[in-house]
C-alpha cells in the first residue's frame, strides 16, 4: 500500500479502479521501417483486435444502456472499416516507409481536421470519434491497451490537472472520484466534483502521477485528502466502514428536505444553489434548494466551438427557469478570461489574466456578444423569475453603462414585439475590493448584490487562486474579507437591495452565524451543501 | 444508370450511424452508389467521405446507382432513405 496526500475538496469516500486521464493526442514517434509487408500486417492485426474490443464494449453497452447509447461503438467499428481511412494508412506506410503508429496518427490528424473544419457542430464533433478510434488502433499496435478508455466501470480519474473544457467533456456517469497531481481547491475540477457530490483530491504531487497506472485499485478519502493505492485489508475495511457511515449521514441530511431555513429564534435566510450547467438542475431539486443563486452561463461558451447563438442560449435559460417553476434563478452573464479560456474568443495572451480582459470587461468591449446574451435572457424571462447578474464590477460607470445596454436591448425587443418579464432583477457581483468599498454608490443602481468570495479573496489578499503554492497564505476567514462583506451588506440594505453570497465561503458552516448576523439575505452553495447549511442554520440561536 | 433526388428529413442530417448502415445496404448489391450534394459527391460505401459532405436536414441529395442490379438497388436505397433519413 502506498499513501499519497493532497487536499480533499468534497468529503466523501470512493473505492475503485484508477483510470489515468489521457490527453487526446498521445505522442507517436516516427520510425523508418524496411519491411512494409510486416507493417501492413501489424495494422491488420491491430484492426482485428480493436474491432474485437469495440464489439465487446458494444455488447456490454447494449445490455446496460440500450441501443441508442451503444450505437456510437457500432459507428466506431464502421469507421475502422472505412476504405479511405484504411487506404490513407496503407499509402503512408508504403510511400514513406514508416511505422504503422505514425501512419495511423497522421491519418487521424488529417481526417479529424477535415471534420473539425466543417461548419456544423455535429460533424465537427466527429473529429473526436476519429481520434478515439485512431488512439485505440495505436494502443492495439503498441500493445499497451488496458481497454479502460471506454470502460463502463466507474473509475477514479487521475490526471496532472484538468482544464475546464476537459472536465466538461468527461463522461460524468463514469467518474467515481478525481485525483490530480496539481491544481488548487478553486479549480474547476474541484468545483465540478462538489457539484457532482463526488470526492476529489487535488495537489497530490508529481510522484503520484509517475507511479499510478490504469487499473490500479485505490481508495480516495475526500475528508482527509488521502489516496491509498493498493490498500491493505485493514485500510480497506476501515474506509469501507467510513464510506457507509458517510452515506448514512448524508441520508439523514436528506431528512432536512422540505424544512425551513430558520434559526431557533426565528430568523430566516434563503439557501440557493450554484450550478454550471443545465444538467445540474436535478441535483438542485434533489437537495431542495430554494432557487438558483448562481447559474454560470460560461459553460454554454466552453462547450461550444463557436459563439453560442441567441437561440441556443434562450433554450438553456428557458429550461432552467421552467425547471425551477417560479423559484428565483440568478443567471450570471459571461465570465470568461483569467482561468477560463475559450479559443474562438481569440483573447490576447495576458501577463496577468486575473486582472485582465475578463468577464464584464469583455462584454463591454465586445457588446455584440453581450447583447446576444441579454436578448436570450430577457426572452427566457417570461418562463420564470429571472435575475441577471454581472461579474467583475469595479465602478459606478460600468454599472451605468450596463444598465444603458440593458435598457436598449429591452427597447429593441419592445419595438419587435418580443415579450419579456417586467420583474427581471438586475444585480452585480461584489468580487473586487473596489466594488465592496463603493457599495454605497452601487446599491442604488441595482436590485441585489452577490458576493463572489473566491475572487474577492484573491483580489483582497493578493493571492492567485490558480497557484496551489499560495494556499498556505490564503486565510479565507481574513478580517479584511469579512469587513468588506459586512460593508456591502449594510450598504445594500440602506438602499433597499438584497445581498447574497455565492462564493465557496457561503458553504462554510463555521461562518453561517457570522453571515446571519451581518444580515445576509441569501447563501448560494453547491447543491450538495444546501442541506448541510440548512442544518447549521436550524441549530443557531442569534438571540444569545 | 438510375438517378433520383431525395430531401433529408433527419434533424441531424446524414449522421454517422445511418451513413454506416447505408454503406452496408449498398454492399448487398453489385451496383455502385454515389451520393452528391451540390458539386461534391461521395461513394455511398465510404462512411467518412459521405459524412464529409456535411449533409444537413432539408438538403437535397442526388443518388446515382450504376450496375447490373441498379433497378433493385435504387429501390432499396430509396426505401432505406425514407425509413432512416
Amino acid at each position: 500500500m502506498i499513501t499519497y496526500n493532497g487536499k480533499g475538496v468534497y468529503g466523501a469516500i470512493a473505492i475503485g479502479h484508477v483510470s489515468v486521464y489521457k490527453r487526446q493526442d498521445a505522442a507517436v514517434t516516427r520510425i523508418e521501417i524496411t519491411d512494409k509487408e510486416a507493417e501492413l500486417k501489424r495494422v491488420e492485426d491491430a484492426k482485428a483486435k480493436a474491432t474485437e474490443q469495440l464489439q465487446a464494449i458494444y455488447d456490454k453497452a447494449l445490455k446496460e444502456v440500450g441501443e441508442e447509447n451503444a450505437a456510437i461503438f457500432e459507428v466506431h467499428m464502421m469507421m475502422l472499416e472505412d476504405d479511405d481511412y484504411n487506404d490513407s494508412i496503407k499509402n503512408i506506410i508504403e510511400a514513406e516507409s514508416v511505422n504503422a503508429e505514425y501512419a495511423v496518427s497522421i491519418t487521424s490528424d488529417n481526417f479529424s481536421e477535415m471534420f473539425a473544419a466543417m461548419d456544423d457542430s455535429y460533424f465537427q464533433a466527429r473529429a473526436a470519434d476519429i481520434k478515439d478510434i485512431s488512439n485505440r488502433l495505436i494502443a492495439c499496435l503498441s500493445n499497451n491497451d488496458s481497454g479502460s478508455t471506454s470502460s463502463d466501470e466507474k473509475v477514479i480519474i487521475c490526471a496532472d490537472d484538468l482544464a475546464p473544457s476537459e472536465t466538461v467533456s468527461l463522461d460524468k456517469e463514469k467518474v467515481l472520484a478525481f485525483v490530480t497531481a496539481f491544481g488548487s481547491s478553486n479549480s474547476h475540477t474541484a468545483i465540478l466534483a462538489r457539484n457532482m457530490n463526488i470526492p476529489a483530491i487535488i495537489g497530490v504531487g508529481e510522484e503520484f502521477l509517475k507511479s499510478i497506472k490504469d487499473g490500479d485499485f485505490a481508495i480516495v478519502d475526500g475528508f482527509t485528502g488521502e489516496v491509498f493505492v493498493d490498500p491493505d485489508e485493514d485500510t480497506l475495511a476501515k474506509l469501507t466502514k467510513k464510506q457507509q457511515d458517510d452515506i448514512a449521514k448524508k441520508k439523514l441530511l436528506q431528512d432536512l428536505k422540505g424544512k425551513e431555513n430558520i434559526t431557533l429564534d426565528g430568523k430566516k435566510i434563503d439557501i440557493f444553489a450554484n450550478i454550471g450547467s443545465v444538467d445540474n438542475i436535478g441535483a438542485v431539486l434533489l437537495n431542495d434548494a430554494g432557487g438558483i443563486g448562481l447559474f454560470r452561463s460560461e459553460f454554454l461558451y466552453l462547450e461550444n466551438d463557436d459563439y453560442p447563438t441567441e437561440e441556443q442560449q434562450f433554450e438553456a435559460y428557458k429550461k432552467v427557469l421552467e425547471s425551477m417553476a417560479g423559484k428565483k434563478v440568478i443567471i450570471r452573464t459571461l465570465d470568461i478570461g483569467a482561468d477560463k479560456q475559450v479559443g474562438y474568443f481569440n483573447l490576447d495572451k495576458e501577463e496577468n489574466p486575473a486582472m485582465g480582459i475578463r468577464a464584464i470587461r469583455i462584454c463591454l468591449t465586445r457588446q455584440d456578444i453581450f447583447r446576444t446574451q441579454l436578448r436570450a435572457l430577457y426572452r427566457a424571462s417570461v418562463y420564470g423569475h429571472l435575475g441577471i447578474m454581472f461579474p467583475m464590477i469595479t465602478s459606478v460607470s460600468e454599472v451605468k453603462k450596463i444598465m444603458e445596454i440593458c435598457d436598449s436591448v429591452r427597447a429593441d425587443m419592445r419595438v419587435q414585439d418580443i415579450p419579456f418579464a417586467e420583474n427581471v432583477e438586475h444585480g452585480i457581483m461584489i468580487e473586487t475590493p473596489a466594488a465592496a468599498i463603493i457599495s454605497d454608490q452601487l446599491a442604488p443602481l441595482v436590485n441585489f448584490f452577490s458576493v463572489g468570495t473566491n475572487d474577492l479573496t484573491q483580489y483582497t489578499l493578493a493571492c492567485d487562486r490558480q497557484n496551489p503554492k499560495i494556499e498556505p497564505f490564503v486565510d479565507t476567514h481574513h478580517e479584511a474579507i469579512l469587513r468588506l462583506i459586512k460593508m456591502a451588506a449594510e450598504n445594500a440594505h440602506k438602499h433597499g437591495a438584497w445581498i447574497g453570497i455565492c462564493g465557496e465561503l457561503g458553504a462554510d458552516t463555521t461562518l453561517t452565524e457570522t453571515f446571519l448576523r451581518m444580515g445576509i439575505d441569501e447563501l448560494s452553495v453547491s447543491p450538495s451543501f444546501v442541506l448541510k447549511v440548512r442544518d447549521q442554520v436550524r441549530k443557531l440561536d442569534l438571540s444569545k | 444508370m438510375k438517378s433520383f433526388d431525395y430531401v433529408i428529413k433527419d434533424e441531424v442530417g446524414i449522421h454517422a450511424r445511418p451513413a454506416g448502415l447505408l454503406g452496408k445496404k449498398c454492399k448487398e448489391f453489385a451496383s455502385t452508389v454515389t451520393i452528391a450534394k451540390g458539386d461534391k459527391e461521395a461513394g455511398a460505401t465510404k462512411l467518412m467521405a459521405l459524412m464529409g459532405l456535411g449533409v444537413k436536414c432539408g438538403d437535397t441529395v442526388t443518388v446515382k446507382v450504376e450496375g447490373d442490379d441498379e433497378e433493385a438497388c435504387a429501390e432499396a436505397i430509396k426505401a432505406f432513405l425514407e425509413e432512416n433519413l
